[in-house]
This record gives C-alpha cells, sequence and structure tokens, in this order.
C-alpha cells in the first residue's frame, strides 16, 4: 500500500494507527448487513485526518472502530485490522481495550449537550478518567482541568467546572467536552461532528480551540464532519466516504484544489443553486404582516421585543439569527400557537385572532408549517395518505375518490410515485423523503403561506438541495409566500427574497437579500456572515488574526 | 433549592384537595349503601321509640351534608366518632392497630426496597444472561401468586415443617424487639415477596432505558467499566421512575395488607377494616378509609418531592 500521508517526504512520521480492511456489519432487526464494506486509513502521530461523507456514510462508525468500540447493534467482521500503535485491538480483550480508551484514544461526542452526564458537575466527569487510571489524584487533576479551561479559553475557568451540564451553555460544553477528551493527554482524539449542533458565530471559537489544542499537545485526530468547509480549516489529510467505501484521500490543498473523483467533485458543487430576488409587488398589501409583536413563555421573560416585518405574496423572507434569537418563536405568533402579549399579526390588511382557537378554518389554512425535524414531526405509525389525507379532508371537506386523487396529486407535486407511497409509513422511507411528506402535508390545506423552520437543516447537503429546488418549485407554480427559519446563510443566499436578521428577541436588521449581503452591515449581521466557514484552508487563521484570538464568537457578541 | 419549597407547598396543597374530595366519596358512598343504621345497630326487636332515641343521640335526623361537616371537623383534630357495636372511640381502636400496620410495613419495606433495587442494578448489569432470567421468573412467580397462598407456603415450610418462626404473629405480652422481629418475620417475608418484583423490574428497566444515552456511551468510551457505567451514570439519573414505584409498593404494604393480616392473624388495621365492614361499623369503615387515603397521598407526595429532588435540573437551577 502506498502511504498517501500528505507529512512532507524525508519527515516521516511514526505509524499511529493503521485500519487494514475494515469491515463492520449492522444488524437491521432481521440480518446483519454490511455498512463498512473495506475501508483502510492510517494516521501518523499528531496527524489530523478529516473524515468527510453524507450520513450513512459510516464515518462515525469508523471513528467509534478506531477505538475497537462497536456501537449497539454494529460488529467489526472477523479478518478486519485496527492496530493502535501496534496493539491489535480486533483480537484484544474487553478489559484491555477499555484501558486504552479514555487514557490514550478519547472521544468528543457530537451533541456535547447530552453527552455530558446531566447528573454530575462538569469536573467531576473530567477528572473521572484519570483518578481513575491513577494518572493523577483528583486534586491534581481538578488543577489540570482548569487549566485546560483556562487554555480552551472557557469563560471563569476556575469555576465553570463546578456547574451542572445544563448551566452551562452549548459552545461552553463543547470546549469542556475537549478539555475532558485532553485529561489524560492521549495520542489519538476522534471528534465526531463537534459543531454540527452550534450556531455558526459559536463554531468558530469551538474549531478555534481544538485546533490549538490539538498543536500544543501534538495530538492525533480523526475529525469527522459533513462540512467541508470545517474539515478544511482542521485537517491534514481529509478522505471522503461514501455508503461505507472510501471514494479518495488526499491532502487537504490537494483536495480542495483539484478533487479527483466525480462523488467528490459533486460535493464540491453542491451550493450551486441560487435563484434570483424577487421584488415587492407595487401598491399591495403584504400577505402577513407582523407589528411590534411582544412575546413571553408562561412567567418568564420577554423572548420577542418589538418585532415588525412584513411578507408580500408568493416572496421568500429568510429570519436568520443564532439560537435563542427568537425565530421560531416569532413562526409561533404568526400561527397563534403563542398569542403575543402586545401587537399584533395581519393577514392580508386584516388582523389575524392572537390565538389559533379563534381563528376561523380559512384562516387557519392559510398559515401551514414545515419543520426541522421530520423524523419527530411524522406519527411514525400513520400511513403516508391519512398523514396528507387528514389535513385535506379538513380542510377542504374532502372525501372518498376525492380525496385519493388529492392526495395522489398532492404526491406528485413533491415527486414521488403516488402508487408507490401511497400506503407506507414514515419510518420507510428516507431523510429526504420525509421532509418532502412534511411539505405535502402543509400544501394540503392549500395555504397561501408557509413557514419553513430549518426544513434543511438535519439533512445533507445534496439532499438539501433537492428540498430546496422542490420548495423553488412550489413557490412559482402555487404563488406561495415562505417564511424560512435558518441559521445557515448557504440557504439564505440560494432561495432568500428579503432578509431578517434577529438577535436577543430584536429585529436586527432587514432588507432585500442583494442589499443585506453587500456591506456596510449592522455589526451582528457583519459577525454572522464573517463567521461562516469558506472553503480556503486558510479562512480561520486570517480571520482569527483579524478578529483577535480573544474576540471571537460569543465573545465578540455585539 | 429557593425553587424546590414552593414546588413542594403546591404539591401539598393538591395532596390535601384530593384528600378532601376523597372525604366526600367516603362519606356520602357510605351515606348511600341502604338499611338504617339505628336499627342495625339495636338489632330487629327494638321499639320505635329506641330507634327513634338513638336517631337523635347520633344525630341521623340532620341533613347528610351537616353531619358530613360534623365528622370532617372531628376527623380533622383526630376524633372519628364512636363505633357503633362497642361505643368505644373509633380514634382509640384504630391508632394501636394502625401503629401495628406500619411496623409491619416498615419491617417490609426496610428488607424488599433496598433488596429490589439491589438486584435490580445487578440484573441491569447482567441482563439478558441466566441470572437476569432466573431472578426475573422468581420475582415473577412470587408476585403473581396471590399472597395467602405464598403466606401459606412460608407457614408449611418455615413454620410447621422446620418450626423455625412462629406461624401465628400475635403481639400478646411484652415483647422485646428481637422477638418481636422474630414472631412477625414469616409476615413481612410475605410482603417483601409481593412487592419485590415490581421495584426490582422498575429498576432494571429505568437503568436499561438510559443505556443508549449518549452519556452513556461517553462513559463507556471514557474507558468506564461497565459495574460504573451502570451505578454512576446511569442510576442517578434512573431515580425518577423507580422512587415512584417505591412508593406505590410503600402505600401497598400500608393498604393492601389484608390477606396477610388474616393469614397470619395479625393484629392490624386491616383486619378491623374487614371486621368493621362485615358488621356495619361505619365510622370505623370511614375513618380507616380516611387513613388508607392519606397515606396513597402522603406517600405519592414524598415521591413527587423524591423525583423533584434527584433531578440536578431543579436542584441546581441555572
Amino acid at each position: 500500500m502506498t502511504d498517501t500521508s500528505p507529512i512532507a517526504p524525508g519527515l516521516r512520521k511514526e505509524v499511529l494507527l493503521d485500519i487494514k480492511d475494515l469491515k463492520i456489519d449492522g444488524y437491521t432487526g432481521e440480518e446483519w448487513v454490511p455498512i463498512i464494506k473495506g475501508v483502510d486509513l492510517k494516521l501518523h502521530r499528531g496527524e489530523v485526518m478529516g473524515l468527510i461523507g453524507e450520513s450513512g456514510a459510516g464515518k462515525s462508525t469508523i471513528g467509534a472502530a478506531a477505538m475497537g468500540y462497536a456501537r449497539d447493534g454494529t460488529r467489526i467482521v472477523e479478518g478486519s485490522s485496527i492496530e493502535f500503535d501496534g496493539i491489535e485491538l480486533t483480537t484484544s480483550t474487553e478489559a484491555d481495550k477499555r484501558a486504552l480508551r479514555g487514557s490514550r484514544i478519547a472521544y468528543v461526542a457530537q451533541s456535547a449537550a447530552a453527552s455530558f452526564n446531566p447528573a454530575h458537575k462538569l469536573i467531576d466527569q473530567h477528572t473521572e478518567a484519570p483518578v481513575h487510571y491513577r494518572i493523577q489524584k483528583r486534586m491534581e487533576a481538578q488543577e489540570d482541568a482548569i487549566q485546560l479551561y483556562e487554555r480552551l479559553r472557557l469563560p471563569n475557568p476556575g469555576e465553570i467546572g463546578f456547574r451542572y451540564p445544563h448551566q452551562v451553555s452549548g459552545g461552553q460544553l463543547q470546549r469542556a467536552m475537549t478539555a475532558m477528551a485532553m485529561s489524560c493527554r492521549p495520542d489519538l482524539i476522534i471528534f465526531d461532528e463537534p459543531t454540527t449542533a452550534l450556531d455558526v458565530t459559536t463554531q468558530i471559537e469551538v474549531l478555534a480551540a481544538i485546533r490549538d489544542i490539538v498543536d500544543q499537545f501534538n495530538t492525533a485526530a480523526i475529525y469527522i464532519t459533513h462540512d467541508l468547509a470545517v474539515v478544511a480549516q482542521m485537517a491534514d489529510t481529509i478522505k471522503v466516504l461514501l455508503k461505507g467505501e472510501e471514494v479518495e484521500q488526499q491532502s487537504t490543498e490537494k483536495m480542495l484544489a483539484a478533487p479527483k473523483e466525480d462523488y467528490t467533485k459533486s460535493l464540491w458543487a453542491v451550493r450551486s443553486f441560487e435563484r434570483d430576488q424577487k421584488a415587492r409587488p407595487e401598491n399591495a398589501t403584504p400577505l402577513i404582516s407582523v407589528q411590534n409583536v411582544d412575546a413571553a413563555y408562561t412567567g418568564g421573560v420577554k423572548v420577542l421585543d418589538d418585532v415588525s416585518f412584513d411578507i408580500y405574496e408568493g416572496m421568500t423572507v429568510a429570519v436568520v439569527g443564532e439560537s435563542g434569537s427568537g425565530k421560531s418563536t416569532t413562526a409561533r405568533c404568526i400561527t397563534g400557537l403563542l398569542p403575543p402579549t402586545s401587537g399584533q399579526v395581519l393577514f392580508k390588511g386584516e388582523p389575524l385572532p392572537p390565538k389559533y382557537t379563534d381563528r376561523t378554518k380559512d384562516q387557519l389554512r392559510q398559515a401551514q408549517m414545515i419543520y426541522q425535524m421530520a423524523d419527530t414531526a411524522l406519527n411514525p405509525k400513520v400511513r403516508i395518505s391519512e398523514i396528507i389525507g387528514r389535513p385535506a379532508k379538513f380542510y377542504s371537506g374532502l372525501s372518498g375518490t376525492a380525496l385519493k386523487s388529492r392526495v395522489d396529486e398532492l404526491l406528485d407535486l413533491i415527486e414521488l410515485e403516488p402508487s408507490k407511497y401511497y400506503d407506507r409509513f414514515p419510518p420507510e422511507l428516507s431523510g429526504g423523503q420525509k421532509q418532502r411528506i412534511g411539505i405535502a402535508r402543509a400544501l394540503a390545506a392549500e395555504p397561501s403561506f408557509i413557514i419553513c423552520d430549518e426544513v434543511t437543516s438535519a439533512l445533507d447537503q445534496l439532499v438539501a438541495e433537492g428540498i430546496l429546488k422542490l420548495l423553488d418549485r412550489l413557490q412559482k407554480e402555487l404563488n406561495l409566500a415562505y417564511m424560512f427559519i435558518t441559521h445557515d446563510l448557504a440557504t439564505v443566499r440560494a432561495i432568500a427574497d428579503e432578509v431578517v436578521v434577529m438577535q436577543h428577541g430584536k429585529v436586527v436588521e432587514q432588507g432585500p437579500k442583494l442589499e443585506m449581503f453587500t456591506p456596510p452591515h449592522h455589526p451582528y449581521t457583519d459577525l454572522l456572515l464573517s463567521s461562516v466557514p469558506e472553503m480556503d484552508p486558510n479562512w480561520l487563521t486570517t480571520l482569527l488574526e483579524e478578529r483577535g484570538v480573544d474576540n471571537v464568537g460569543e465573545a465578540a457578541d455585539v | 433549592m429557593g425553587d424546590i419549597l414552593p414546588l413542594v407547598a403546591k404539591r401539598l396543597g393538591f395532596g390535601l384537595l384530593t384528600l378532601l374530595v376523597i372525604s366526600v366519596i367516603i362519606f356520602f358512598m357510605v351515606e348511600l349503601l341502604p338499611g338504617d343504621i339505628a336499627q342495625a345497630v339495636l338489632g330487629q326487636g327494638a321499639t320505635e321509640e329506641n330507634l327513634a332515641a338513638l336517631r337523635e343521640r347520633m344525630g341521623l335526623n340532620d341533613p347528610a351534608i351537616v353531619r358530613y361537616f360534623d365528622w370532617l371537623s372531628g376527623a380533622v383534630v383526630g376524633n372519628f366518632g364512636e363505633s357503633i357495636v362497642t361505643g368505644e372511640r373509633v380514634s382509640s381502636i384504630i391508632t394501636e392497630r394502625f401503629v401495628n400496620t406500619l411496623f409491619l410495613a416498615a419491617y417490609a419495606a426496610v428488607i424488599a426496597v433496598p433488596f429490589a433495587i439491589l438486584l435490580g442494578i445487578i440484573v441491569a448489569l447482567l441482563r439478558n444472561t441466566l441470572f437476569d432470567r432466573v431472578a426475573n421468573v422468581l420475582t415473577l412467580t412470587s408476585i403473581s401468586s396471590p399472597e395467602f397462598f405464598l403466606g401459606y407456603i412460608l407457614i408449611l415450610y418455615l413454620a410447621v415443617k422446620t418450626s423455625m418462626f412462629p406461624a401465628i404473629a400475635s403481639l400478646s405480652g411484652d415483647l422485646s424487639f428481637g422477638e418481636l422481629l422474630h414472631r412477625t418475620f414469616l409476615p413481612a417475608l410475605t410482603l417483601v415477596l409481593v412487592v419485590t418484583a415490581h421495584m426490582m423490574r422498575m429498576t432494571r428497566a429505568a437503568i436499561i432505558n438510559l443505556l443508549a444515552s449518549p452519556y452513556i456511551e461517553m462513559a463507556r468510551l471514557k474507558g468506564t467499566p461497565p459495574w460504573k457505567v451502570i451505578v454512576k451514570h446511569a442510576l442517578p439519573n434512573a431515580w425518577a421512575p423507580i422512587i415512584n414505584v417505591v412508593a406505590l409498593n410503600l402505600a401497598y404494604l400500608i393498604t393492601g395488607v389484608v390477606l396477610v393480616e388474616v393469614v397470619f392473624v395479625y393484629p392490624g388495621i386491616g383486619q378491623s377494616l374487614v371486621d368493621a365492614v362485615s358488621k356495619r361499623d361505619f365510622p370505623v369503615v370511614q375513618a380507616c378509609c380516611l387513613i388508607f387515603a392519606a397515606t396513597f397521598i402522603l406517600l405519592n407526595l414524598a415521591a413527587d418531592v423524591g423525583a423533584i429532588l434527584t433531578n440536578p435540573r431543579l436542584r441546581h437551577p441555572k
């Protein structure tokens, strides 16, 4: 096998992890099917390798296998070889493998919020491994944790560890988890999508922290992600995976400049869909007009503060902002799920009753929603025909053959073969197909306005692109207005006509897309825009130099 | 901690409200029973004058609502009226027996709760092994058999054949504490067998339910040994459902022991309830029902508070 390491020739480093012909089976409930089909991976000391691919490509499974760990419902097939620093993990005993985990190979999970035990303080979880391996006494381990927190630029490093996970923000938790992975100074860290669940502005500081600490301790790392721009900042080498097989592996510069395989090229070309910006129709009343809306959850503080914007017929308004900025709450006010404490929502100039229970059927049908998680938004025990048929029956009073032909028509609209999908259940469909069913359900009410709440953020880029194209086509055919809630600015660039930027429950800036994407910006818009990772491998370095290390992410909050 | 006290106060308020509703139900259900109490007390041979005099004395001529409030105001200060049969004060009949029942329940609980939870943890650790299956089959068998049957089996083997323990748990005379424990061992053991399965299986299920959580995987990937994964990482998050089942079973130990008391001739409150029902001694029946209801409500309240106290989000607000 040829060594594809990007390290300069002559500076040959010691091989730390050598995976040969890795095959892993997954149990479907009936039989074992191969999910990893023979992958080789060679990692040197101090090297960072990016594993990239769509969901289902087997990235996380390979990451876990590098620790000799097979998740529940998977098994490593005989004949695979995983050699870590001379130790063959596939034949080691469970106790030997356990002795490596945490001490020499550490793991950083996708969602730190879910991966920290809610019942224990951060520092107690941090010190668990070093104390267990008798590397450090408890007090020493605590001292060390505080030092690591400081290095990762966590606020109040001396105190933050003594909090419980729910008392710490997502970005801080992710850094605390990186610190925890460092607690025994491992030789290898597996980063499993560590920034996927974070806002762009928070993502930057986590990326910077991870990169620094990996450099400082010369730790090798496997960095798993589906975001090319992110991996470009982090990795020396990139390996592209597709359905459990390797597509290609190159050094980062080469891979970005000249990908060889068609699949890799298609990944690079993903963000190609873009639509021309539409202007507001002249002298028209807005379809939906949100006027000076304030809102609060029961007994809580104000989450919306004087929010106003208009949405015109047939146009797409993107509402952007970090999590907690009030985007989804605004949507709840429009649909009447959360009556505003003051202000009003107008539909074609007529005020809508604040509570949905007071609205007429015709008012209700006008505004429909599509959700982020198609998985949880569709009842898994109900057939597709009924999911789509129910709103058609409720709002239009259809039944019998009229109802069936309406469902067929809707399935046609969302580009799913009616005869094939009519009787199926949601769990039998892929993520993209489920999202299409969600769209059909919204269309069944024959609305004039649809709220799309992060509809593409749980999907792979190629699939997301398909959904965006579909939404665009439907908008043209049915003259729909969209309120597009997202934190992904690439999506905004692709489909929005107008943009509303929200922060801390207030509208910071709004206007036509082209204007919003051209400077000068409001400082917060500027922060959001400049935080979106770019393909250039030096982007993060340049950005950090511009902003200064202490002025990224939350610290730079305006 | 500041947020917890109002929460507990609120729950306590709801508990009292529930108890009030139950007192209404108990009182008027008894009221709905056919027959004349005075007639029942004096028997068929009583003259009209005697009956009328007794009705007057017992206040039976007042409207039901007035009698309800009389009864309730008495009950609040522990005065449940007088027994129709013996004329004794109800509180003096019940108190001693209720203490006996509480003693037996506490005896069984002290053995059953730690045993069930420990066993639950062990079977969760050794899930799907032979030990897990055997433990499941045994505890399920014991919960599925009627408790009087279990009681007789225990009497047969531990009292009749081996004479290790007395078959009858009479509490006459002065008993040392050790003697007391020895005499009441068989009824306590019967109760332990009846309640263990439920608590053990809930502990097992609550723990296994959490094993798919990301933080459990994280603990495993930190090299934490399996027993520590269960005890340190899963158990602290599994307390809420376990505490609820424990509370339900403790309530059962107090209110559901009638059969066991009968089998072992144990002078507990269940027996006096059965006696009172068969003799139509309504004040005693009402008092017993109210005590049982209060027990259920109190234990459920304790379970709620316990669940809150084991939830770090509520214990340590942001």
